[in-house]
């Protein structure tokens, strides 16, 4: 069902789902981080991003990044869902849900993998805007305008 | 022979997603990419130094490059 050892999907995140994912008994703090496609004021009108990834090797980063964190914080869990294909405004493109025995180590394994995937997945984003632009986005720099589809 | 891969923007510069590249001798992937941006259409237009995977792991532009691996150009990272 989920590509590349289940982290990558194109159906919406379910954020119970992940949180289940990660729960027992032994967990007395469970923290949950969802990414979700934003219109803010500066952001021009987007109605939606649509993400692409290079998959075999997004799949392998993300299992590379999730036992990072669970040599650094051996007591927790963690589970990562980034979402694929076109995701409207305000829906969730990554969902993290991360549990420990105390909240300090389930804040810092959340926190850990989504800058971690924010710095190493190969995962790109084109926006598409109310204007028909399209626009591919670097978070380094400046978007480029490819044209209205 | 080694498989290139092209994503995102690079993909649409390059008109493909996938390519295969003769390698007669080992090289470096500072080597390949030279070599890609002299030899095949629309690759000129790809950055000197971009970021690249040598079989799905990011690597720097002097790592050696093997027959049989994969090398994939990879535009800015948008994840998350």
């Amino acid at each position: 069902m989920h590509p590349s050892g289940g982290h990558l999907t194109r159906e919406p995140i379910s954020p119970a789902a992940l949180l289940a994912e990660v729960a027992g008994p032994e967990h007395g703090a469970s923290c949950l981080f969802l990414g979700t496609v934003r219109d803010g004021p500066e952001d021009g009108g987007v109605t939606g991003i649509e993400y692409s990834a290079y998959d075999a090797m997004a799949g392998a980063e993300l299992d590379r990044i999730l036992a990072e964190a669970q040599r650094q914080w051996p007591a927790a869990r963690v589970a990562v869902r980034h979402r694929l294909g076109l995701v409207p405004t305000e829906d969730a493109s990554i969902g993290i849900a991360a549990a420990a025995p105390h909240r300090a180590d389930a804040f810092a394994a959340c926190r850990y993998v989504i800058e971690e995937v924010k710095r190493r997945a190969p995962i790109w984003k084109k926006e598409l805007r109310a204007d028909g632009s399209v626009l591919w986005v670097d978070p380094q720099g400046r978007p480029v305008v490819v044209g209205p589809e | 022979m080694i498989r290139l891969k092209f994503f995102a923007r690079y993909a649409e510069l390059v008109g493909r997603e996938d390519l295969e590249l003769p390698l007669p001798a080992p090289a470096t992937v500072e080597e390949v990419v030279r070599r890609v941006r002299a030899g095949i259409p629309g690759a000129a237009q790809l950055p000197e130094r971009p970021l690249t995977a040598v079989n799905l792991r990011h690597v720097r532009l002097d790592a050696p490059v093997r027959d049989g691996d994969e090398v994939a150009f990879l535009p800015p990272l948008a994840g998350g």
